[in-house]
């Protein structure tokens, strides 16, 4: 209840400060802050320190031209692998539309034949997009293909200039994978 | 070339010569003093400051007037379009003024100046008050409570910094017995072989330092820059302006702290003599480094509280000053008797 709303007698005759002058201030340490020498002392400390900082070399990445090493297993943009006798992994099964917490990908399967043989099984995926507006990249795409089929990629710099361009078709995800990446796929298995 | 100056039009075309070339060399010095706090405040931070536009960012100043002479020439709702309109205009009109009386030596015998006026320093301090009326007008004309509060609260430092920016100086006047800044540059001493120029910090050390300080309160820069304040003020008087009449503020606190700068060079540091430089660059080595001081200083001290401001500057700087003059004037009095 505030003050102003007691009636007079209960008003205290002083009202408190809510802080006093020095109050909630921490002690200076002895021997600090004393005299006029120790402040100087202080300042000069100061301007000591930045000028010390002023001849050291900036820490800073300049990130377009030097970037940060990343991990041999960062997860960045997908990709669709092929087998080496030039058949696509992917048997249209979709286990990672399934697995997908977001519901990004899309698979539409069709029966491969004789005459046309797109992947070793029994069928192959006839569509496959992913949004990668919708992506968190979490892998778990990766983590449910039976085949190795889908494997995300090293690269994390995705800008574009229209929403219709993150929908990244089948076309666009069979490009052939960054040979470090490739040599790193082909020594595990 | 004094028989150019006896010359009645010659006069007028060396001047109108001179005037033009100071507006050029003062821009862009401005420019690169920008450039150069940048780089400067970047590299106390161990950043590396722009280096992206031109060589090592020598262009940024001009993509970032480029930028800010196409934005929308934006007046607020409810202002004084008239004093809103008016108050950057004072700001860089005084900011230039004051370099009508600064003079400069070019070469051994060859010096530059636009008016050798008797009292030149207090032109200098005169213009220089008019500072206060660009901050306090565009303070008030924002009608803004954060615009209005820089002000006020400029008002307040300004005037009291002003006092003691003065009478740090009175020493060296009564030391040299002149007001005008060519004779003070030029004050000779005999002292047994050596006769020539000295820097007059040798006999006015305490002046120096309150000037110093004063003239970093004066030119509103951190760390007594409150009446921008851009944590708690949101800018201050800044608040409510853009584009050009943004620039013009902005300007005119660069060309005051050249101002500032070459005043220290030119009343405590022999001006453009030193040793066997050519004075042109002495001139300019000893403005860049108090620009690097004023940098340093800002990159260092966190801004005052506005108590510590005024205590600083009456209870400190101003007896100080005071005691200054009256201890000068006693020293002098004996040794000259």
């Amino acid at each position: 209840m505030p003050d102003k709303d007691k009636p007079p007698e209960a008003r205290p005759e002083h009202p408190t400060p809510l802080r006093g002058r020095d109050e909630g201030v921490p002690a200076k340490p002895e021997g600090q802050g004393t005299s006029i020498a120790a402040d100087i002392g202080a300042l000069t400390k100061g301007l000591r320190t930045t000028l010390g900082e002023f001849f050291s070399p900036p820490v800073t990445l300049e990130y377009p031209e030097e970037k940060t090493p990343r991990s041999e297993r960062y997860r960045g943009r997908h990709y669709l692998r092929r087998y080496d006798n030039g058949l696509e992994r992917c048997i249209g099964c979709e286990l990672c539309a399934a697995a997908c917490p977001v519901g990004c990908i899309l698979v539409i399967a069709a029966e491969n034949t004789e005459e046309n043989r797109i992947s070793p099984g029994e069928r192959y995926a006839k569509t496959y997009e992913i949004n990668m507006l919708r992506c968190i990249f979490c892998g778990y795409c990766e983590e449910a293909c039976p085949v190795q089929a889908i494997v995300l990629g090293p690269e994390y710099e995705l800008s574009d200039t229209s929403r219709e361009k993150f929908i990244y078709t089948k076309e666009k995800l069979l490009e052939p994978l960054p040979p470090d990446v490739q040599a790193r796929l082909d020594a595990k298995k | 070339m004094s028989d150019i100056y006896s010359n009645p039009i010659g006069h007028w075309v060396v001047i109108a010569v001179a005037m033009t070339l100071l507006l050029f060399v003062v821009l862009t010095a401005t420019a690169y003093t920008v450039w150069f706090e940048r780089v400067a405040l970047g590299r106390i931070q161990r950043r590396p400051g722009p280096n992206r536009v031109g060589p090592f960012g020598l262009m940024q100043l001009a993509a970032d007037g480029v930028k800010l002479a196409f934005k929308e020439s934006f007046v607020p709702e409810k202002t004084d379009k008239v004093l809103y309109v008016a108050a950057p205009a004072i700001a860089v009109a005084a900011a230039f003024l004051a370099w009508a009386v600064i003079p400069i030596g070019l070469w051994y015998n060859v010096q530059y100046w636009i008016a050798d006026v008797n009292v030149g320093i207090l032109v200098v301090f005169a213009v220089s008050a008019l500072n206060v009326y660009a901050i306090v007008i565009g303070g008030y004309a924002s009608n803004n409570k954060y615009s209005l509060l820089g002000g006020l609260r400029s008002a307040a430092q300004l005037i009291s910094y002003e006092m003691s920016l003065g009478l740090a100086l009175v020493p060296t006047f009564m030391i040299v017995g002149s007001l005008r800044l060519r004779d003070i540059v030029e004050y000779t001493v005999h002292w047994g072989p050596y006769v020539g120029p000295i820097p007059l910090i040798i006999f006015t050390p305490v002046g120096f330092i309150i000037y110093l300080i004063s003239a970093v309160a004066e030119t509103n820069r951190a760390p007594f820059d409150l009446p921008e304040a851009e944590q708690e003020l949101i800018g201050g008087f800044l608040t409510e302006y853009s584009g050009l009449k943004f620039v013009m503020y902005y300007l005119a606190e660069y060309v005051n702290m050249i101002t500032v700068s070459a005043l220290a060079a030119l009343l405590f540091f022999g001006g453009w003599f030193l040793w066997v430089v050519p004075p042109v660059f002495a001139f300019l080595l000893k403005v860049v480094l108090f620009l690097f001081l004023y940098i340093w200083l800002r990159g260092t001290f966190p801004r005052l509280r506005y108590d510590m401001l005024m205590r600083l500057g009456w209870k400190v700087l101003l007896p100080l000053a005071m005691l200054n003059v009256i201890v000068t004037a006693i020293i002098l009095v004996a040794v000259e008797g």
